[in-house]
């Protein structure tokens, strides 16, 4: 006898227009979310700021207490935010694209905590006689907050964290007479060198 | 996904035959084909956010192969949705893509497209 089933399996059901156009839409936004990476983390503002901090490191060297030098690092730090924040803002108009949308949001709420647990830890450490610890705390943690803020960015976002949180590491152990060169060849030296090259490769 | 390719640019090879207007310039509500698929939809949304993307960029971001993202950006090109600059980075040659007005205007009329189609089965 036989088999009443067809030669052909049975066409699948068609997909409603609105699914398909709210699935181009999610496709749009999640593309233009990954691209933006590429673009959140500006490069002129790391630059930037890396002067802001060289300049910060040669004030920080003529002081004599590390209270002092530390000082110096923690004013230079408002101003530079401000720049970051500034050319991030910039970078997202330029685009076309709204600061806290998708990649900008991203790399912002990962840098965040990194950055608060920094100052908490500069709070307790300071008052407990460990202040020569606090730039390699700033460094390592400021280097994992840019690699995981860009985990899915470029890959040269996270190279970039990597070498902050090396520098970090080697600045825990090394003098504290050397902190202040330590901080200038990181929050100077890398972020203008890094700045740079996503300047050039990633628009701006 | 070839036969289909095939169809559109017969589409639009018609079109000029026939003196109609292209992708480019159709009405609102016409869907613009030659972005609607998903590999050109995708270069187009990347551009969108970047001054400029490389081809090496956009083969990673769009994750499919040298062959497949040249046909297709090579149509966005033809329709002058993108431009392309080829240029020597030392010895490298370097491929670099920009979104041309043209592009931009017609990624925002798809996106009103898609959200017109979406509003009016809410209606319904």
């Amino acid at each position: 006898m036989p088999s009443s089933q067809p030669l052909r399996a049975r066409a699948r059901e068609p997909i409603p227009i609105n699914v398909h156009a709210a699935d181009n839409l999610r496709f749009i936004r999640e593309t233009m979310e990954r691209a933006g990476s590429f673009t959140a983390v500006p490069g002129w503002g790391g630059v930037g700021m890396g002067i802001m901090a060289l300049a910060a490191g040669v004030a920080a060297a003529r002081q004599s207490s590390v209270e002092a030098r530390l000082g110096i690092w923690v004013g230079a730090a408002f101003p530079a935010v401000l720049v970051g924040v500034w050319a991030m803002a910039r970078k997202a108009r330029a685009n076309r694209i709204p600061l806290l949308s998708g990649a900008g949001r991203k790399f912002a709420l990962s840098l965040a905590p990194p950055i608060i647990a920094g100052a908490l830890l500069t709070m307790a450490l300071d008052p407990a006689g460990y202040a020569g610890l606090i730039p390699g705390v700033w460094l390592l943690l400021y280097g994992a907050g840019i690699v995981t803020g860009g985990a899915f960015s470029v890959r040269i976002v996270p190279v970039m964290g990597l070498c902050f949180m090396l520098l970090g590491a080697v600045a825990l152990f090394a003098p504290p007479a050397w902190s202040d060169a330590f901080l200038a060849a990181g929050f100077g030296g890398l972020q203008i060198v890094f700045g740079i090259i996503i300047a050039r490769r990633h628009g701006g | 996904m070839a036969r289909q390719t095939a169809l559109v640019e017969d589409r639009h090879a018609r079109a000029r035959a026939e003196g109609r207007p292209r992708a480019a310039e159709a009405r609102p509500l016409d869907l613009d084909r030659l972005i609607h698929e998903r590999m050109r939809l995708g270069i187009v949304s990347a551009l969108a956010v970047n001054e400029s993307l490389s081809f090496n960029d956009l083969k990673k971001l769009l994750k499919t192969t040298d062959g497949n993202l040249s046909v297709h950006a090579r149509k966005l090109e033809e329709a002058h949705y993108i431009s392309c600059e080829k240029f020597f980075q030392g010895r490298l040659p370097k491929t670099e893509y920009r979104l041309t007005s043209a592009g931009r205007r017609a990624l925002e009329r798809y996106l009103t497209h898609m959200e017109a189609l979406i509003q009016a089965t809410r209606e319904r």
